[in-house]
């Protein structure tokens, strides 16, 4: 086959913040906290030509038996925060920040993308999640407020919502001409969105980025989850530590597409993965082996084990059979995980069959439902595996999670890349500026009605009303008198400042 | 209130030594906005008009107040379009509009600077504590140290339209004639936005240095007894804690506020580390410090214990040659349609007439001063090369930065955690 009729491997990497997969008790290992972890793996999936750079997102730390979970890496920084920082030390670079639609609200998050975008040229990504928990809940202001099966349905909303903001704004909206004195074309960011959860209007602040929207990420693998992807990302991330089962997921996903109008290619798979790269095979396996045994030390089998079991297991031995106890539906044990969803009596059913069928441990069986697709062997190994995941439709690419922080990929990036490269696979340098080019994702979606720059949708929408005059959600708006007062040429006070 | 001031009292005596009486540095600070205070500004030669939501003109302006050893930098924000009126939004199309995010713009300039502190304005009604108190704390991490947080309630009920969850007042014509007529509406706004300082200072503290152990022996990652939640109740809303991002090099960020009447003088005496105020003239700055030092004394604040610095803030416009920045200033004022009007006093004048100036009022007890460029960048760059070396000259400004971090520039201590045990 040509190379140019193979599929490229798209890649991205994460830097974990939290859970076990970074081996924190290597000496090699550095701060997951200081920016100066961040700018070194950034800068060196960027030489890799790597597609974009991922943060996860966490807001409350995992509790065990009510405390502060100790045994795996915690602590992390406000992820769009040090991606606008990264943005200024990386010139191609993709820069994705997870954003729940449920502890947020539209307005903030769009400008906080619109923002991303314009800072980094046209960089930015945002991966939709949901929450739903009162643990979380906890932290804000709303509380634990949104009932589990309409966690989708505001996600939607909110992205829809969102577009709208982005959209408030076309191409000649900010003119900046002195020499006609018109900063803005008239009503620039106006906006009106009245739904089910959201019912806002206004004025939006910023005008967006140069691709317009941020490329869209879902992440999640429930029915729902995939159905929001299908309609309305870009890039969907999964988690398999199985090709079979990646190849289900790849084709049931793609299936979905055709359903909204849009084609396979708008919707990139990448699955998580570990690279463990050596010298040889054999060596690479050794090392493989030595990492999930760090990552999973007996204190943490167990820990993970009573998650599931929701009872005190620490009599049991790590390296002995799973308890033949059933388990206690007391949600005491971890929070803040949302791995257990299916349920604790299934999981612990499914668990057992497995150590059963395997002969596994307690450890061995956590070891092996915690993995995530690893790939082991040499730099030729690891690429031919790679590329052949790709070709044969287990994945688009993958998104890798390093074991170490932050040299975790160097390894990948001076020897795998140029084999992938080598290969036709993987591209020998960018060939565009933003995000999307290299994704080879098209413009972003356009709402219907959008005319391109001119031909703004807001003032279809906002013919039918003065939204400024509606009422808010929960109690009548107070300002009823501002549309009556005509705006002061010359106030009294600086209008830029209000006290505090 | 308005109007170029000339300089009304230039001894002209060397101030090294009648301008620093206790031998303290002066502090200064630039006050980032658009184009510039002047709404003109941005139609001026030399303006960027195009680029003012772009990052390469905010890293110039940076890098050049980073140049003058500026203690830091303030962006203006609000979660609202600008608005030429107070208290509600306008239409009008031939002034600065449009903003980006404070606080991401800040961590943009972080890695592009070494020095110099980066204080963002957040709004504090319509945002969640929790959101702020991390995008903070981790512009602390992302600057080692030089993140500075301007908290800011919203006034505006238009804003409120813009989140669809709550109403806030409508203030009228009335209101805002006069600053304590303003703020009186507002009182509840401000008390929850001491709230929310309170609760993102506990979370800054939740979790207490050296939590972090990687104790291999034991398996742990962290020292759980060194991580708190804060179960912060407040009187508008609740946060159960501990914070999501580890304790900070400068422990808690400095917290700046603006204030112009005795609720924010509260505010600031309940919340900030620097407040700036805007008198008018000596006398007026020597009545607002005392106005200040009644509501610490109301709060019960220990300044011993906390410190609080005072800066003054002032429009400037600056140029070399005498006459010549009233002359600039009336230019823009014809281009705009209006004379400029402001909370804070506004100079015209040169370098040496503004360095006077400053010493005068600072002899009241001012910490420093809050300047904010009429035009941008030729008021910033007349600061950094024009005042900055003559207040050097006069002994009263640093040559060169003695911290790498915000607090460490204003002499104020870094924070033990609340909850780490004494001993
Ligand atoms: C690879 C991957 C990464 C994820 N990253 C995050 C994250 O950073 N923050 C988060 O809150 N949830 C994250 N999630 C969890 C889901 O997005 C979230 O729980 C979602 O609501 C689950 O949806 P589902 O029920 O459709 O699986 C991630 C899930 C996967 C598979």
């Amino acid at each position: 086959m040509p190379a140019t009729a193979k599929k490229q491997v798209h890649l991205a990497a994460q830097l974990p913040g939290i859970h076990n997969v970074t081996v924190w008790s290597d000496p090699r290992s550095e701060s997951q906290i200081a920016i100066d972890s961040f700018i070194r793996l950034a800068q060196t999936i960027e030489r890799g030509k790597f597609d974009f750079f991922f943060l996860a997102e966490g807001l409350r730390l995992r509790e065990h038996k009510g405390q502060v979970y100790d045994l795996d890496i915690a602590g992390r920084p406000e992820n769009l925060t040090v991606l606008s920082a990264l943005a200024a030390v990386t010139t191609h670079l993709g820069l994705a920040a997870t954003v729940n639609a449920t502890f947020n609200e539209p307005y903030e998050v769009a400008r906080r993308f619109a923002t991303l975008d314009r800072l980094s040229g046209g960089r930015a990504a945002w991966n939709v999640v949901t929450s739903y928990d009162a643990f979380t809940g906890e932290n804000f202001r709303r509380g634990g407020f949104l009932p589990e099966a309409d966690r989708y349905t505001r996600a939607a909303e909110f992205l829809t919502t969102a577009r709208e903001l982005w959209d408030s704004w076309s191409g000649g909206d900010l003119k900046a001409d002195a020499a006609t004195g018109e900063f803005t074309a008239p009503g620039a960011g106006r906006f009106a969105h009245r739904g089910q959860h959201f019912d806002i209007s206004g004025r939006f602040t910023t005008p967006p980025g140069p691709q317009g929207h941020p490329v869209i990420i879902q992440s999640g693998e429930s029915d729902a989850g995939r159905e929001f992807a299908a309609s309305d990302a870009e890039v969907i991330f999964s988690k398999h530590n199985r090709i079979d089962a990646a190849r289900d997921f790849y084709r049931d996903v793609k299936r979905r597409l055709a359903k909204y109008g849009r084609s396979p290619d708008d919707l990139l798979i990448l699955p998580t993965a570990n690279a463990v790269v050596a010298d040889t095979d054999e060596e690479a396996a050794a090392y493989a082996e030595e990492i999930s045994r760090e990552l999973v030390s007996p204190q943490t089998a167990i820990a993970h084990l009573e998650a599931v079991w929701g009872r005190d297991l620490s009599a049991y031995d790590p390296d002995g059979p799973l308890p033949d106890i059933e388990p206690e539906d007391d949600a005491h044990f971890l929070k803040g995980h949302s791995v257990f969803r299916k349920g604790r009596a299934e999981t612990a059913r499914q668990w057992r069959k497995l150590a059963e069928e395997r002969n596994f441990s307690i450890r061995e069986l956590v070891i092996e439902v915690g993995g995530r697709q690893t790939f082991v062997g040499s730099p030729q190994t690891v690429a031919d595996a790679i590329d052949d995941y790709v070709q044969t439709e287990g994945a688009d690419g993958f998104v890798l999670v390093p074991h170490l922080t932050p040299g975790g990929l160097d390894d990948f990036v001076d020897r795998v890349v140029p084999i992938l490269q080598e290969k036709g696979v993987h591209r020998d340098d960018y060939t565009g500026t933003t995000l999307r080019d290299h994704l080879g994702l098209s413009a972003a979606p356009r709402p219907a009605g959008w005319g391109g720059p001119g031909q703004p949708l807001r003032d279809e929408r906002l013919r039918a009303e003065s939204v400024r005059d509606r009422p808010a959600r929960d109690q009548p708006l107070r300002d009823q008198s501002v549309r009556d007062q005509s705006v002061r040429d010359q106030p009294l006070r600086d209008q830029k400042e209000t006290s505090a | 209130m308005t109007g170029t001031t000339g300089v009304t009292d230039p001894k002209g005596a060397p101030a090294a030594a009648t301008g620093t009486p206790d031998g303290a540095p002066l502090h200064l600070a630039v006050a980032l906005d658009g184009a510039g205070w002047h709404p003109a500004a941005w139609r001026e030669e030399g303006a960027r008009p195009g680029e003012l939501l772009d990052a390469a003109y905010w890293a110039d302006l940076v890098a050049e107040a980073e140049h003058g050893l500026i203690d830091f930098v303030t962006f203006e924000d609000a979660l609202g379009l600008q608005s030429a009126a107070f208290h509600l939004p306008d239409d009008r199309t031939d002034q600065v509009r449009g903003s980006i995010d404070a606080v991401l713009l800040a961590a943009h300039l972080a890695p592009l600077t070494t020095h110099i502190g980066l204080v963002p304005t957040t709004n504090v009604t319509h945002t969640e504590p929790f959101h702020l108190a991390i995008g903070i704390a981790t512009l602390d991490h992302a600057s080692k140290g030089r993140a500075g947080w301007r908290p800011q309630i919203s006034s505006r009920a238009s804003d409120a339209a813009h989140f669809g969850r709550r109403t806030t007042p409508q203030l009228t014509e009335d209101d805002v004639t006069d600053s304590e007529l303003i703020s009186q509406p507002l009182r509840a706004l401000f008390a929850e936005g001491a709230e929310v300082v309170e609760a993102a200072r506990q979370l800054w503290d939740s979790w207490e240095d050296g939590a972090e152990i990687r104790d291999a022996a034991t398996g742990r990652f962290l020292d759980r007894d060194k991580v708190h939640h804060i179960d912060f109740q407040g009187a508008n809303f609740s946060v159960k804690g501990p914070s999501i991002t580890p304790r900070t090099p400068q422990g808690q960020p400095l917290v700046v506020s603006l204030a112009h009447a005795t609720t924010p003088y509260e505010f600031a005496a309940l919340s900030s580390d620097v407040v700036a105020v805007t008198p008018h003239d000596r006398p007026g700055t020597a009545a607002i410090l005392a106005q200040v030092a009644e509501a610490v004394e109301r709060t019960g604040r220990d300044v011993v214990e906390r410190p609080l610095r005072t800066f003054a803030d002032l429009i400037v416009f600056l140029d070399d040659e005498p006459g010549s920045a009233a002359r600039r200033k009336a230019r823009l004022d014809e281009v705009a349609g209006a004379e400029l009007a402001s909370d804070a006093e506004i100079f015209t004048g040169t370098p040496a007439e503004l360095a006077d100036l400053l010493l005068d009022w600072r002899s009241t007890g001012l910490d420093g001063f809050r300047l904010r460029p009429g035009a941008l960048p030729h008021d910033l760059t007349a600061i950094t090369r024009g005042l900055v070396p003559e207040l050097q000259r006069r002994g009263v400004f640093r040559t060169e930065y003695a911290s790498t971090t915000l607090r460490g520039h204003l002499g104020l201590p870094r924070p033990t955690s609340r909850y780490a045990k004494a001993g």
